[in-house]
């Protein structure tokens, strides 16, 4: 059976700096799938340039074609790319936590839930750092 | 502190596939990312390449599934983010209808794109 525990209001953000770490992992997880859910909708949006596109013709073959000219353009902006960072930092940050969510949902190692949290921030910090390289090759300025 | 918090009301239809999907996701979602910007790169992708992927069927049934999900658990997502911050009455029944619309509409679209990576006519 489920407990509830009077933790105060989270929606009332005026009160951050009596947040606690669960808190924080709560805020951090609206903000990441707010941000996940906008993106959703403009990747389908970015992706319907392969709508029309014919795999057998003479532009998708010398990748002139719309779809193709469309990624490969956006790629080549610099500011995409910070922003694909940042997109990994909130899908990663989101994962992570969505893990340790479906842990708590289970009921395992509550009592490691702060900890669990900070795990979370650090591993997303490295992973993204560790991907910058890849993710800004063959781009500049 | 250990008391077990969720910003869902537990036992629900809706609370039990957030679940579902998200376990989905979390799979899902890291191959992904993983195949279009390590494995491949995303400053690569062509469309002949993205139709090579699109017309092995395991790969088209696991990125239509990951459209429903993702649509799904983000859809759902916002509707309990805004009952959380006290959405009520018509406004809800309002905002509900919206996003139900918002999440199908980008479903076909998204179907649509699909049929299309994979060569069809869509």
């Amino acid at each position: 059976m489920s407990q509830s525990y009077d933790r105060g209001l989270v929606e009332d953000f005026g009160r951050w700096k009596e947040f606690s770490a669960g808190m924080w992992a709560w805020i951090f997880h609206k903000f990441t799938g707010w941000v996940l859910v906008g993106y959703l909708f403009t990747h389908i949006a970015v992706l319907s340039s392969a709508i029309g596109v014919d795999p057998g013709g003479s532009a998708a073959a010398s990748e002139t074609d719309a779809y193709t000219t469309t990624l490969q353009g956006l790629e080549s902006l610099f500011v995409v790319r910070v922003l694909e960072v940042g997109l990994l930092a909130v899908a990663v940050f989101h994962i992570l936590n969505g893990l340790r969510l479906l842990m708590v949902d289970l009921g395992v190692g509550l009592e490691a839930q702060d900890k669990s949290f900070y795990a979370s921030l650090v591993l997303t910090g490295a992973i993204v750092v560790a991907s910058v390289p890849t993710f800004m090759s063959g781009v500049s300025v | 502190m250990a008391e077990r918090y969720s910003s869902f009301a537990p036992g629900g239809t809706n609370w039990l596939l957030q679940r579902i999907t998200a376990a989905f996701l979390v799979v899902v979602l890291a191959f992904h990312f993983f195949l279009l910007h390590f494995w491949n790169h995303a400053y690569e992708v062509t469309f002949l390449g993205t139709n090579a992927r699109m017309e092995t069927p395991a790969y088209f049934v696991t990125m239509w599934l990951f459209l429903v999900t993702a649509t799904f658990h983000g859809v759902n997502g916002v509707y309990n983010a805004l009952v959380n911050q006290g959405l009520d009455g018509t406004q809800k029944t309002v905002v509900k209808g919206v996003l139900v619309l918002a999440g199908l509409a980008l479903i076909v679209q998204g179907t649509r794109v699909a049929i299309a990576m994979a060569g069809g006519i869509a």
